[in-house]
């Protein structure tokens, strides 16, 4: 019966298989979810959903499977009209327009009313003259100051449906696919590492202990190795100024989670703006420049190359020779070439979405280096990316 | 035909929290589900929502022992399993003060194991499994799966005689395999409205003003909604900083720079800098 309903799922991108579906049929079998819709929220919630970042993508599923059955089996509707029909407070002090404005709304009007806009409604309303929620002017809702007289919604708690609780939608926030914090970003930057033995020996080699030991007639001959330690070398390119601008905040993110990364041996940090001719700079300033024969002489292919960029700029600074001394009169999309030819392990992070790539120097430098939106979900496959070239 | 009997009882058991542990309906929910199935329950949430003391809770609300395992960066998913001491053996073999050929008394139960040969039901904490390498919780999908593990050095099986009920906790700080998180009942706790935590309070420190916990509740709040706090304060640190208030005996307080006891919220020396710049105050002497 909730297969369906896992298919909806699947369809927003949640990973759920068939574990899940017998772990959730085992559940409804021990009565776990109580026999009520809000219950059956609850389980199947703790069962199918394994990250807060999923947690979204179920309201919305849940919300809308589950619409149907809940505006016909709805517990909460009847205790809704009750309260309407208990409103017969005494008149509070109100001026003849608005009880004018009262008399309009009779209880059967306010009833109907309601049940529209219960269905109309989609979200969470705070302050408004027309939807239900909280702190408003409409004849529905809570804590509002409505001249007229109206009805009360969702005081006691528990009273909430499992639907309304959906369409709430409190995990927005966590979604994967919205752009990311810093340590959102941490986290799919740490899977860029690469462990190796070197350094001072402070680890018990506990086999070649034994294996020493053994040789030396019993007498105890204890053999250490160095630990484990990341080895990754990380080269962060960032495109600053410009058309860059409306992302500095998000490349800002990107640069503090590498900063923070403890698992890089090393991070070098360059500049450049629009294109690269040649050299670019140690400071967002544009100051210290470092040429690109210099910087492949300081470091070899162990080092992996993230670019960050829009890729926006006018199609002749990409096609043409700059002019400058050091580029050595070669067109930018050569320098381009020539740095993914140096490092394998290179990718390029476009803060637009893919939507907007067609264009024309965005195309060219796609053909360069692999490209990926900068979200989490981009982050994450750049990263894959990156570890997969050796 | 004990143990039958027991199953049945755990399966419809219902986990309430206790006198000092308050709960919503989806953690319930989330114990419930855990505990039924027999599938580990794993938590997340914003530090300070009291992921570590479900599992206390749980173990109080079950009349069963706790056992914990603290993982840390170093730790190997053997190390809950049982451990090896083979230098000590290599050691005692020198002096001969043991008998080195029994190779049990060098083999010591780590938390996992401890939970797996104990006599009765134990609930096992697993805390803060993202600390440890990324491999980690792999490692233990096969022992918490089949609760059972073979010792290679006495070719000995440890299985286990009651299903402990194993409690997970997550700080998020690195992504946890899939084939690990799909044998979970997952339970993200949200950061408590002041409902909730209004509850809570009362709690700990029933017997405090309410006119002061209300006034301590908006206050926190409104530091928590500073954006520019690296370090926004948690339950405990609310918990501890009315502890504070009530012990000096303070009868009212309001967001303003002679906030008594701020470095019970604010733990970061940044935050305190933030704090003094927006709202005026002096930086607190350093003790």
């Amino acid at each position: 019966m909730f297969v369906p309903f896992l298919y909806e799922l699947r369809s927003r991108k949640v990973p759920v298989g068939a574990t899940e579906a017998v772990a959730l049929g085992q559940a409804l079998v021990q009565g776990l979810h109580d026999s009520s819709l809000e219950g059956f929220y609850f389980v199947a919630r703790a069962l199918l959903i394994h990250d807060e970042k999923h947690l979204d993508a179920f309201d919305q599923a849940f919300a809308k499977y589950f619409q149907g059955i809940e505006s016909s089996a709805m517990e909460i509707t009847e205790q809704l009209l009750e309260w309407v029909r208990e409103a017969k407070q005494p008149d509070r002090m109100l001026t003849p327009e608005e009880k004018a404005l009262l008399d309009q709304l009779d209880l059967k009007t306010l009833e109907q009313l309601f049940e529209q806009r219960m269905k109309e409604q989609k979200e969470r309303h705070d302050r408004g003259n027309k939807w239900i929620g909280t702190a408003g002017t409409s004849p529905f809702g809570n804590t509002g100051k409505a001249a007229r007289e109206g009805m009360k919604v969702g005081d006691a708690a528990g009273m909430r449906s499992a639907v309304r609780m959906a369409s709430e939608r409190a995990y927005k926030e966590y979604r994967d696919d919205l752009v990311l914090d810093v340590r959102q970003m941490q986290l799919a930057l740490r899977k860029l590492r690469a462990f190796a033995r070197e350094g001072a020996h402070d680890e018990l080699d506990l086999d070649a202990t034994i294996t020493e030991t053994a040789r030396n007639l019993g007498d105890l001959e204890v053999v250490t190795r160095p630990p484990r330690k990341s080895n990754t070398r990380v080269i962060l390119l960032m495109d600053v100024g410009g058309s860059m601008d409306p992302f500095a905040h998000l490349v800002s993110r990107l640069f503090t989670a590498a900063k923070k990364a403890t698992h890089f041996r090393e991070l070098r940090t360059y500049y450049f703006h629009n294109c690269i001719y040649g050299r670019v700079y140690k400071q967002a300033s544009f100051r210290d420049p470092i040429t690109l024969p210099q910087l492949f002489a300081e470091t070899d292919r162990r080092y992996k190359l993230i670019v960050v960029g829009d890729a926006l700029m006018a199609p002749w600074e990409l096609m043409s020779v700059s002019g400058w001394s050091d580029d050595e009169g070669l067109e930018g999309v050569v320098h381009l070439m020539r740095l993914r030819e140096h490092f394998t392990a290179s990718c390029w992070l476009n803060p637009e979405p893919p939507s907007s790539w067609w264009q024309t120097t965005v195309d060219v430098i796609r053909k360069v280096f692999p490209m990926y939106p900068l979200t989490l979900e981009g982050l994450g496959d750049a990263v894959g990316q990156l570890t997969k070239a050796r | 035909m004990k143990a039958a009997h027991e199953v049945v009882t755990l399966a419809t058991m219902r986990f309430k929290g206790t006198e000092s542990y308050l709960t919503s309906e989806s953690l319930r929910s989330a114990v419930d589900c855990a505990v039924a199935l027999q599938r580990p329950l794993l938590v997340k949430g914003e530090p300070g929502t009291g992921k570590t003391l479900l599992a206390e809770a749980i173990a109080a609300a079950m009349g069963l022992k706790l056992l914990t395992w603290t993982v840390k960066s170093t730790t190997k998913a053997q190390d809950g399993l049982y451990v090896y001491d083979a230098v000590q053996r290599l050691h005692d073999s020198r002096f001969n003060d043991k008998d080195v050929r029994d190779i049990r008394q060098y083999i010591r139960h780590g938390p996992l194991g401890e939970s797996f040969a104990a006599p009765e039901r134990r609930v096992l904490l697993i805390d803060e499994i993202d600390k440890a390498d990324l491999e980690f919780p792999n490692d233990l999908l096969h022992e918490i799966d089949r609760m059972r593990f073979k010792v290679i050095e006495t070719d000995e099986e440890v299985v286990a005689k009651h299903r402990p009920v194993v409690v997970i906790t997550s700080n998020n700080e690195k992504d946890l395999p899939d084939a690990f998180l799909r044998r979970c009942v997952f339970h993200f706790i949200e950061f408590p409205d002041r409902d909730l935590m209004q509850r809570i309070v009362h709690v700990h420190h029933a017997d405090m003003a309410e006119r002061l916990v209300d006034q301590a509740l908006g206050v926190f709040y409104e530091l928590r909604a500073f954006s520019r706090l690296r370090k926004r304060p948690s339950t405990s640190e609310l918990i501890d900083w009315l502890a504070a208030l009530k012990s000096a005996g303070i009868t009212s307080v309001k967001l303003d720079e002679q906030l008594p006891f701020i470095g019970a919220l604010l733990k970061r020396e940044q935050d305190l800098m933030a704090f003094a710049d927006q709202f005026g105050g002096k930086l607190p002497k350093r003790a």
